[in-house]
């Protein structure tokens, strides 16, 4: 729908662009042209080079990285109308978000909405400037799908928590600066005995064991905590809230989850992966129909999926809440982009699955562990199974069983 | 399951007991963690053929046992369910070659030594990195063959290949005018590309025009045994799995959600089953053995495609780690479903034959 948008307002918005193109101008290193943040920060501390290091703070010194945020914490203040500007013009650059992770995505919104002065004051400025990382303590061995079985205690000291338990495929724990983490504080309840904790990485006691994956890397951990002390102040919320602000955090990392299938957004099409690997015919299409047709059947499916996305964008901003498909989404990204990845390795053969050496190219084999590290995608986050239970449960109203 | 006699019974349980016993996946563990390119375990293999496995399609006089496909598909089944790493399926297509097309005096001279273990052979058939034996450049010249493979399996623990060139099939040693450049795909087993440069090649001229065709039925009927073995394998740890994992106060095979994924994973094991079980037997009686080696093949593909993907994504977080084993099935999936045809060439070729 075109709506008239007033002169002044269109003004604003060109001075606007205008002021970000000449940001970008002024600080995006030309050498970091087409590269772009890796698999949200948790893939790996790599060691920032100086030109990353200076556009990271370029941006996280102006709030752009996380845009939208308030601007008295060090966010952007932007409307969501500029904040579309930025990425636009971030795009034409050919730059991208330095800033990204699970502070990001998940930790300071909620942060946001459920922390106190003091705790925003504290830790959503080193948030927007990309200098902490955080990490997710969520899961145990017993509490995966059913996360509010989690058993690690928060022995409540006077002055302190003492915390004890174990946690498990947290993502990113050996190279975070702070974890988030649900822990018990009353064993009488399941949900109400739950609260939301700030622990430090670095306290004495918490210790992390990383765990090699399929895909060959370790980009996850198992956390033990041994007599953590966690000061009282580290409580976001009231204590016994933990399983409300818990479960709100996994609303943003669903919402950001959805799509973010690694393989998903890759730069080149299906289309041009399938003529760089197969068989052209001298008209330009793909030799092979079948192949073309499972093609085309894909990126039908995708664009959908993006309207989608979009049109729960737009419910959810005129609803002032959840839109129904929202839950819908995450299931449905985390498949397509699944698909993508096999359909890529299927259309590159042999080729397409390399594991080392140098006759294959990076793309390949980054394509080969990003098709299996994306099988998580749809196990962690809230699983399909899980979604599934939440449409039929919370929007078509259907009964449990048992 | 086929009815079988009693000696492949016998058969199928010998392999199903040193499977389990002797090589369970922890040895391809260590196949793995020595990295050799050869990719693995020679003294395993010694026993295989000890046992007689390397021979149980070549003819007794030439020191084989003559079982045939089905009794080879019962021992590739089960070395599958563990993932045991050895030449075997290789050695056994590269003999058929062989028998189907070799002269009395290549028959006595590689298949003797085939049955015992003291050589391994492989097939070389593709030029790429797609399975397209329409697509052979390779020539043999006075004898000489000039050429490249790609992705052969096995091939740097084989003494002969067994290759194609675009007028037949031809042997040719380890030697002189090979040479390997190794291919390290996802499932960690011997992959190499080779190259053949005025190598000394001898045809196998008793075969008719169809003999890389009747190879290749073969090639996938075995190929679709080792992938049924897998996906059993998968599939019997995922229901283990949901049986014994608690969550929600409630082991997880109480959801019915879970039960009616098992239900359908079921009865696609049981049609991969029979059609792999078909492919094998059409190649024993040789009626139809084309399109039921693609049959085979091509309903392998695709469901242990999509065992292999519920059996990580049933199993959650645990199915993501390395020191699960469901991963390592996945990976090796992939890399068979390419093997000597992909689901939609196969499906071409189906079609084809059906004359539509
Ligand atoms: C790569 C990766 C990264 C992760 N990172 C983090 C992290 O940073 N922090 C963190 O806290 N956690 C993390 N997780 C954990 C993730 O959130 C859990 O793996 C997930 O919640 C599933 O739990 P589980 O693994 O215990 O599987 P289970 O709960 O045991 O589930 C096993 C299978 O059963 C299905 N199932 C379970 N319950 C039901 C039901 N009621 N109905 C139908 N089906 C059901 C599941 O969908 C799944 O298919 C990560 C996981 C992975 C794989």
């Amino acid at each position: 729908m075109a709506t008239q948008i007033e002169p002044e307002a269109r003004d604003s918005a060109e001075l606007f662009r205008e002021e970000v193109r000449q940001f970008i101008a002024d600080n995006f290193p030309e050498e970091l042209k087409g590269k772009g943040l890796s698999m949200g920060g948790v893939e790996g501390a790599t060691k920032e080079s100086p030109a990353q290091k200076s556009w990271r703070e370029a941006m996280g010194g102006r709030g752009w990285g996380t845009p939208t945020w308030p601007k008295e914490y060090g966010g952007g203040g932007l409307s969501r109308k500029q904040a579309a500007i930025l990425n636009e013009e971030l795009a034409r650059a050919g730059a991208y978000n330095p800033i990204g992770g699970m502070g990001v995505m998940m930790f300071g919104p909620t942060l946001l909405e459920y922390g106190s002065e003091a705790q925003k004051q504290e830790h959503i400025p080193p948030i927007c400037r990309g200098e902490i990382r955080w990490c997710q303590g969520y899961s145990e061995p017993n509490a995966g799908s059913d996360l509010a079985n989690l058993q690690t205690m928060a022995e409540d000291k006077g002055d302190h928590y003492l915390v004890n338990g174990q946690k498990t495929w947290t993502s990113g724990g050996q190279w975070a600066d702070k974890c988030f983490a649900i822990v018990r504080t009353d064993r009488s309840d399941k949900h109400k005995g739950i609260s939301f904790l700030l622990i430090d990485m670095d306290s004495p006691g918490v210790e992390v064991r990383p765990i090699t994956m399929i895909s060959g890397t370790s980009p996850f951990c198992e956390t033990f905590f041994t007599d953590v002390k966690v000061p009282k102040e580290n409580l976001v919320g009231e204590e016994g809230q933990g399983w409300t602000i818990g479960k709100r955090l996994l609303q943003h990392e669903r919402t950001n989850l959805s799509g973010a299938a690694p393989g998903s957004r890759s730069g080149a099409s299906l289309a041009d992966i399938a003529k760089k690997y197969g068989r052209v015919s001298k008209d330009g299409t793909l030799a092979d129909p079948v192949l073309r047709d499972r093609i085309a059947d894909f990126e039908i499916r995708w664009t959908s999926f993006l309207h989608t996305a979009r049109r729960a964008v737009e419910e959810s901003k005129a609803q002032g809440g959840v839109s129904e498909i929202s839950s819908a989404l995450k299931k449905l990204g985390t498949k397509l982009g699944q698909e993508r990845a096999e359909l890529t390795i299927e259309i590159m053969g042999l080729q397409g699955l390399g594991w080392e050496g140098d006759n294959f190219s990076p793309v390949e084999l980054q394509g080969v562990r990003a098709w299996l590290y994306g099988k998580a995608t749809t196990i962690y986050g809230g699983s399909t199974e899980i979604q599934n239970n939440v449409i039929a449960k919370r929007v078509l109203g259907m009964l449990d069983h048992q | 399951m086929a009815v079988l006699n009693e000696e492949q019974e016998m058969l199928r349980d010998m392999a199903r007991e040193w499977a389990t016993n002797e090589s369970p996946v922890t040895e391809f563990r260590k196949v793995r963690a020595r990295g050799e390119p050869e990719a693995f375990d020679r003294e395993a293999y010694a026993t295989m053929a000890e046992m007689g496995w390397a021979g149980v399609i070549i003819p007794e006089e030439h020191g084989g046992s003559d079982f045939g496909f089905l009794s080879a598909g019962l021992v590739i089944e089960e070395l599958g369910k563990t993932l045991t790493a050895s030449p075997l399926i290789a050695t056994t297509l590269a003999a058929s070659a062989i028998i189907l097309g070799g002269s009395e005096q290549q028959k006595s001279k590689w298949l003797p030594k085939l049955a015992h273990g003291e050589a391994i052979a492989t097939l070389a058939i593709d030029e790429g990195a797609h399975h397209d034996p329409d697509a052979i450049e390779a020539v043999v010249v006075e004898g000489k063959l000039t050429g490249t493979k790609a992705f052969v399996a096995e091939a740097h623990g084989a003494d002969l290949f067994v290759v194609a060139a675009k007028d037949g099939l031809y042997l040719v040693e380890k030697g002189d005018g090979v040479t390997l450049t190794t291919r390290r795909l996802t499932d960690q087993r011997s992959h190499a590309d080779i190259a053949f440069d005025g190598a000394a090649a001898e045809k196998l001229a008793d075969g008719g025009d169809d003999l890389l065709g009747r190879v290749l039925d073969r090639a996938r009927v075995l190929t679709a045994a080792e992938m049924l073995g897998m996906a059993q394998t998968v599939f019997d740890m995922t229901l283990a799995y949901l049986k014994q994992r608690v969550q929600f106060n409630q082991v997880l095979s109480t959801f019915q959600a879970l039960q009616h994924r098992m239900a359908d994973l079921f009865a696609d094991l049981a049609q991969m089953r029979s059609a792999v079980e078909a492919g094998l037997q059409a190649i024993d009686s040789g009626a139809g053995a084309e399109r039921a080696a693609i049959v085979a093949k091509a309903e392998a593909n695709r469901v242990l495609h999509t065992i292999s993907n519920e059996g990580i994504q049933l199993h959650g977080g645990i199915g993501m780690t390395d020191e699960y084993d469901v991963g390592f099935y996945l990976k090796r999936a992939r890399v068979l479903e390419n093997a000597w045809g992909t689901t939609s060439l196969l499906r071409d070729r189906f079609a084809s034959l059906g004359g539509y």
